[in-house]
């Protein structure tokens, strides 16, 4: 059933401060659109005040300073693959950027879509959690700084108040010198959504894992100990092969950083 | 609102939330953007927004005002093909042609990108593009050939 399209209110947020007070008039905000766009045409889209922040140019740079990468929250998949510094140090994003839908989808998706999308089977954020990244919500309240680790508390569950918008994300460049290692496994190579999904970055025993479609949201594993996840079966895939997959992937990690 | 579909200045009225699909087919009447999917994953909708390839079925109106939006109408310069169409003519990219105009845009766009490309190259620029006809072997050729007359 296909949604009413003139019951939706759109605005453009003008600028960043705009956004922020129309969040408190109950706008909710949309970017790419690579995935609020799909529920509206499938009638599943319940809100009705959406608000465009596609525009806001503040949100969409790559700033680099001694200790951090900072990209805005619409820094798009295309972006994070055009960036070099992200390629030399972080090049489970662009790994995770090329894996996610296809061209179209990487021009218009946003990393800060990804996240507050809070699909348990998305590809950047297990590499956004082996990178120790933060996110930045602001909010007419101001600005805090959340570990991405603490982020996501159960299936659609974040620690994001209504006022508050994902403004930033910021990796410590730290890794460069790591092993890095990402698989995705899906039904096909392009334009699958994860089955399971896997990053990891090591450098001697100093080790870090995060998986995605293997819980209710992406999961960084403490202690990278991989029976500490429970899958479950679903549409795409059953708990006892994400399980075994997982497993796999942690033992070809494990020797290909050996 | 404005903006400017194949060159040309277009005012339109639509509800802000409007699939730029719906408001190219049925307002514009520029059928060559097929629907299929209508979730981003078969790429039949694609055109062109500022040069850069898009799903037009995901992108409400209000985000394109005042763009330059490129639809399979728009590439051929009069009574002349794009080359990227004459390949696809010659070598038999296109066999129920649904895919086709969003193959051929996904194309002209990859092309944009590498002027020179691999066949890794190819089948990545496309993957967002599902054909169930060809077997894409043929649509891979047309674009080699394209720049390889």
């Amino acid at each position: 059933m296909r949604s009413h399209v003139p019951s939706y209110e759109l605005v453009v947020a003008r600028d960043l401060p705009h956004a922020l007070s129309m969040l408190t008039e109950g706008f909710r905000p949309i970017a790419g659109g690579t995935d609020v766009m799909v529920l509206f045409e499938a009638g599943k889209l319940a809100h009705k005040k959406w608000m465009s922040i596609r525009g806001l140019p503040e949100l969409r740079t790559i700033d680099v300073t001694p200790d951090h990468i900072t990209f805005g929250a619409l820094t798009t998949y295309t972006d994070v693959r055009r960036s070099a510094i992200i390629a030399a140090e972080f090049p489970l994003m662009i790994e995770a950027a090329a894996l996610t839908g296809g061209i179209a989808t990487q021009n218009r998706g946003t990393i800060g879509g990804n996240i507050v999308n809070a699909s348990p089977a998305a590809d950047t954020p297990p590499a956004l959690l082996v990178y120790d990244a933060e996110v930045e919500l602001t909010s007419p309240r101001g600005s805090r700084w959340v570990p991405y680790t603490q982020f996501h508390k159960g299936y659609k569950v974040m620690d994001l108040a209504s006022d508050e918008l994902l403004t930033r994300i910021r990796l410590p460049r730290k890794f460069a010198s790591w092993t890095h290692f990402y698989r995705k496994v899906g039904t096909r190579r392009a334009q699958a959504i994860s089955k399971v999904c896997f990053a990891g970055v090591r450098r001697g025993d100093q080790m870090r894992v995060a998986l995605g479609s293997v819980g209710p949201a992406p999961i960084f594993l403490e202690n990278s100990d991989i029976s500490a996840i429970s899958p479950i079966d679903d549409v795409r895939s059953t708990a006892r092969y994400r399980m075994q997959v997982a497993k796999n992937l942690m033992e070809e990690f494990l020797h290909a950083s050996a | 609102m404005q903006l400017s579909v194949n060159g040309i200045e277009r005012s339109i009225e639509a509800p802000p939330m409007s699939r730029l699909l719906d408001v190219l087919r049925e307002g514009l009447h520029l059928t060559g953007v097929k629907e299929g999917c209508g979730e981003g994953e078969c790429g039949a909708c694609s055109v062109l927004i500022d040069g850069e390839l898009a799903n037009s079925c995901l992108v409400p109106i209000l985000q394109v005002e005042g763009a330059s939006i490129t639809t399979i109408e728009g590439v051929a310069h009069g009574e002349k093909l794009h080359t990227v169409q004459q390949a696809f003519l010659d070598h038999g990219g296109a066999q129920c042609g649904i895919c086709t105009p969003g193959m051929i845009l996904a194309a002209i766009a990859l092309l944009e990108q590498h002027s020179n490309p691999t066949l890794e190259h190819i089948k990545e620029g496309l993957a967002g593009n599902l054909c169930r006809c060809t077997g894409y072997m043929r649509i891979f050729e047309a674009v080699v050939q394209a720049v390889r007359p």
